[in-house]
């Protein structure tokens, strides 16, 4: 083929030598060797660069195949037309972000589903931002609960100072139907309880890093380590702290038991229910001191770890892709599920060999669920295998159906029965298990899995602290504390 | 601590599968690592084995539609995946398959391919057919109605059947064009239809009467038949119980009912994605999905590990044995930039021209090189370096990283897959339980 017949991209530019389009800042100077440099078509946008990704998608659909909410809701038009093709649309100044993008759960199946990698939970999540910033108006009802829901840490500790009051007060009949009538928030659920104790408050009680270095000092001690501390700085998020406090001892407990410091930095909400309500500001704010201080921890040699699958994703995944911050990849590629991290660093698997909770009542058979941000993260089937060599344990593995709760969207009035709907397949499959109990990493998830089954659900970690240090006397927890 | 096991299987389509499958049933512990969910949702779910031969000038005209691909075979050039493996372990592959799926497919009964109609008109060669497209077959003489629904535009009835009949079905096609009750929006998923009718949702007829959307759907078909004694639809009768959505449609119309595959997103290639990974819980293999294979360590000859990213961090992998199928140039087992083309995670050798502007031809359905990009086996399957040795001891390849075969052309496409994916899975189970048993002799004297 001559030259003449080349594409005029292959024929390169002599350096320095600058064209009209050049000239007008619409492509940049490439010499000869350089790489393939597409002409700009688009305007730039502001913020963040979603061109990429809107070309990568080749419309196959298969985003489309894999989101629970089009399945049971065909008005939702699916995650490829909120991604790119809705970008696509916006490059036209007359076309605004579609309302539709408030029935998007953000449960981000989408995302595991794409063959060609097009971020689409990352193009969900502007275009949602976009729209709550200029297409809601900031007096609706609807701005607020959503507002509301979305900072619901802002709410907690109040409760949490007045836990018994709390659970009162938000569990009367007409409470719950004046939140609905007047808020929009569904009176078929029952608000979670608060513990009567946070877990920092259990923390700083115990006496907090500096009791957590002297466990780990011992148990490696009586392991028979030598050399190295292991440190590790946990994220418990918000529900861990102020309504499942026992999850997040199991975790402090089962890491001390590996002799592990556990460190437990100053923290915010992981901004994943902000980022599901369009709240980027409130998410970017939480995210600056959750990166400050997790980046910090890093640097004094700890791993972060996080016990709600949600908020290792956000960490992981959600920062990165909205918040240009310092040290935001280092916490990304720092972070890790706790029990993916132990089944990376230890040798948990010879652990749990002959390891027993035979005894231990309600932890004989579970109806296993993996949340959707657990799934996105490669962690599906994980607890199946690591709780496997655990005697007395029976985990069944209720498939790969969104339980449909997806944080705040199911606690709204008018997604109540959409969540419902998506729910159903896994209410049945854990009813056809064999088993009277739920398992789940996923709060959220697990009140769902509660409200459609009646189970009583269990965190993997709770399992791994009954099997590892044995059920104790302190209301499910293991060694009395000091 | 690497997560160890005896055989790494990566990418989780058909071969994937097969290949992890077919390790497992030999004993092996096996893992199956794929970057994203399968991309089965994208196959028509047809298992075809051959149904045209390549041909040799340089037209491209090729012979077919076969009528015998297991007789074919020889015929192929002997760089065709199907040459290194050999019929007979197609045959036994496909057997393979057969013990998987169970009675959810048909075809196993003859050699002969089946024709199938698609929802083009055309008429597919193919080895293996979901039960419920059983009913639709061009071989059989009775006539068939085609239903097509407005909100689904890939689909059209009346188009269809006029393709049929100009390809020269033995029976009369007609096709008319419905709106499906229950369904709202001009794009409503291929997954809402089927949910519709595997809840037997509650929908509005255009009388306005209340009532399952199976009735709804039969109601409105069974004005239009006119004495055919079968009726094709789209391929959306139901994702978790196509069977029980079929026979409720049949008992209301007293006719056969048949689904016509379709074009991707496919829901029989999203039941047979669901059966194979059925399969592979019962087997025992660890499946992790959302999870690329971004590096490895090699150890004299070997691959010593690999190394999988989760979001930017990395968990290293360890086995014995390796089973790479990450697809073709679709599927990006096989990627090209501007300079060359590589297999992406190995750099296995991929033959290819220097110029790229010989990569293809300029006829569109032209023979196009490209489509035979990808590794070069051994007679084990260990993809080849340029000097013609395997790459690495304990790496074999399976599916459409293979070169040599034009799946599109040739509808070999998932035989290749299952056939070179059985056939890996075995080797590396071979060599795995080898590995094992020297490892135990080796402690046994002490």
């Amino acid at each position: 083929m001559s030259d003449a017949d080349r594409p005029i991209d292959e024929r390169g530019i002599d350096a320095g030598d600058e064209t009209e389009l050049e000239r007008a800042g619409d492509v940049e100077t490439a010499g000869p060797d350089d790489d393939f440099d597409p002409v700009q078509v688009f305007p730039e946008s502001e913020d963040m660069d979603l061109r990429p990704g809107a070309d990568d998608c080749y419309k196959c659909s298969t985003c489309d195949t894999s989101c629970p909410v089009a399945e049971v809701d065909d008005e939702f038009p699916g995650p490829k037309f909120q991604g790119p093709e809705q970008w696509r649309l916006k490059r036209q100044e007359d076309h605004d972000i579609d309302e539709t993008v408030m029935k998007c759960s953000n449960c981000m199946r989408c995302d595991g589903a794409c063959p060609s990698d097009v971020p689409l939970s990352q193009m969900h999540n502007t275009a949602r931002g976009e729209y709550v910033q200029k297409g809601m108006s900031k007096l609706s009802v609807e701005y607020w609960r959503n507002r509301t829901l979305a900072n619901y840490r802002r709410l907690a500790p109040l409760a949490a100072m007045f836990p018994r009051t709390s659970n009162f007060v938000m569990g009367l009949g007409p409470v719950r139907w004046l939140g609905e009538k007047l808020f929009g928030i569904t009176s078929e659920r029952e608000f979670p309880e608060f513990a009567t104790e946070t877990f920092r408050a259990w923390w700083a009680k115990r006496g907090g890093a500096e009791t957590s270095r002297q466990r780990a000092k011992e148990a490696r001690a009586e392991r028979g380590e030598d050399g190295a501390e292991k440190r590790i700085a946990y994220f418990h998020g918000c529900y861990a702290n102020y309504n499942t406090p026992e999850v997040a001892k199991a975790l402090v407990r089962v890491y001390e038991h590996f002799g592990y410091e556990v460190m437990v930095p100053e923290q915010r909400c992981s901004g994943t229910p902000m980022f599901a309500n369009g709240m980027l500001e409130d998410a970017r704010r939480a995210a600056e001191t959750n990166v400050d201080e997790l980046a910090t921890a890093i640097e004094e040699g700890a791993d972060v770890v996080a016990s709600c699958s949600s908020c290792s994703m956000s960490l992981r995944q959600e920062y990165p892709e909205l918040f240009d911050l310092e040290g935001v990849d280092d916490v990304a590629a720092n972070t890790w599920d706790a029990v993916e991290y132990l089944q990376v660093h230890e040798d948990l698997t010879g652990e749990l060999e002959g390891a027993s909770v035979e005894g231990v009542a309600g932890m004989e058979d579970f109806a296993y669920h993996a949340p959707c941000h657990a799934r996105n993260q490669g962690l599906a089937g994980q607890t199946r295998e690591v709780l496997a060599p655990i005697d007395g344990v029976e985990v069944h593995d209720v498939g790969d159906s969104c339980s449909g709760i997806s944080g705040t969207y199911g606690w709204k009035e008018e997604h109540y029965d959409t969540s419902m709907k998506i729910g159903e397949e896994m209410f049945e499959h854990m009813e056809a298990a064999d088993a009277e109990a739920g398992l789940t990493e996923c709060p959220t998830c697990s009140m769902q899995m509660g409200h459609g089954t009646g189970y009583e659900i269990t965190h993997t970690l709770e399992v791994l602290e009954a099997a590892l240090v044995g059920a104790g006397s302190d209301g499910g927890g293991a060694r009395p504390d000091r | 601590m690497a997560i160890e096991d005896d055989v790494l299987v990566i990418g989780g389509g058909i071969a994937g599968a097969t290949a992890a499958l077919s390790a497992a049933d030999e004993g092996a512990d096996v893992r199956l690592v794929t970057h994203k969910e399968s991309t089965l949702r994208n196959a028509s779910g047809l298992i075809d084995v051959l149904g045209y031969l390549p041909s040799d000038d340089a037209d491209g005209a090729s012979e077919g539609p076969l009528v015998d691909p297991f007789a074919a075979i020889p015929d192929l050039p002997e760089t065709h995946p199907y040459r290194t493996v050999g019929v007979e372990a197609v045959r036994e592959a496909l057997a393979f398959f057969d013990g998987i799926v169970g009675d959810a497919y048909l075809g196993a009964h003859t050699d002969d391919n089946a024709l199938v109609p698609t929802h083009g008109g055309s008429i597919k060669p193919t080895a293996r057919y979901p039960r419920s497209s059983a009913a639709g077959l061009a071989s059989d003489r009775r006539d068939a109605l085609l239903v097509g629904f407005e909100t689904l535009p890939t689909f059209e009835g009346p188009l269809a059947a006029a393709h049929l009949e100009a390809a020269g079905v033995p029976f009369q096609a007609r096709g008319v064009t419905l709106s499906f009750p229950g369904i709202v929006r001009d794009d409503a998923k291929v997954t809402r239809y089927a949910h519709l009718l595997d809840r037997d949702e509650t929908v509005s007829t255009a009388t306005g009467a209340e009532t399952g959307a199976r009735e709804a759907l039969a109601a409105a078909v069974e004005a239009h038949l006119e004495g055919e004694k079968r009726v094709g639809f789209p391929a959306v009768l139901g994702d978790e119980g196509p069977d029980e959505v079929r026979a409720a449609l049949e008992a209301h119309l007293g006719v056969d009912v048949f689904e016509v595959p379709m074009g991707p997103p496919s829901l029989p290639g999203l039941r047979l994605e669901d059966r194979l990974y059925a399969a592979l819980e019962t087997a025992g293999v660890e499946v992790r999905s959302g999870v690329p294979v971004v590096d490895y360590e090699r150890d004299d000859g070997r691959i010593d590990r690999v190394v999988v990213d989760r979001n930017g961090a990395e968990i290293p992998h360890r086995a014995d044995q390796y089973v790479l199928a990450t697809g073709g140039l679709v599927g990006k087992g096989v990627e090209s930039n501007r300079e060359r083309v590589i297999e992406p995670i190995f750099d296995c050798h991929v033959p290819h021209a220097t110029d790229r502007y010989d990569w293809f031809s300029e006829d569109a359905f032209g023979e196009h090189p490209f489509a035979r990009f990808g590794v070069v086996p051994d007679g084990e399957l260990r993809p080849r370096d340029g000097s013609g040795n395997a790459e690495f001891q304990n790496l074999r390849a399976a599916g459409a990283v293979l070169g040599g075969y034009d799946y599109a052309a040739e509808k070999s496409g998932a035989g290749v897959s299952i056939a070179t994916g059985y056939v890996a899975g075995r080797h590396a189970a071979a060599r795995a339980t080898d590995a094992r048993l020297a490892t135990n002799d080796e402690v046994t004297p002490q």
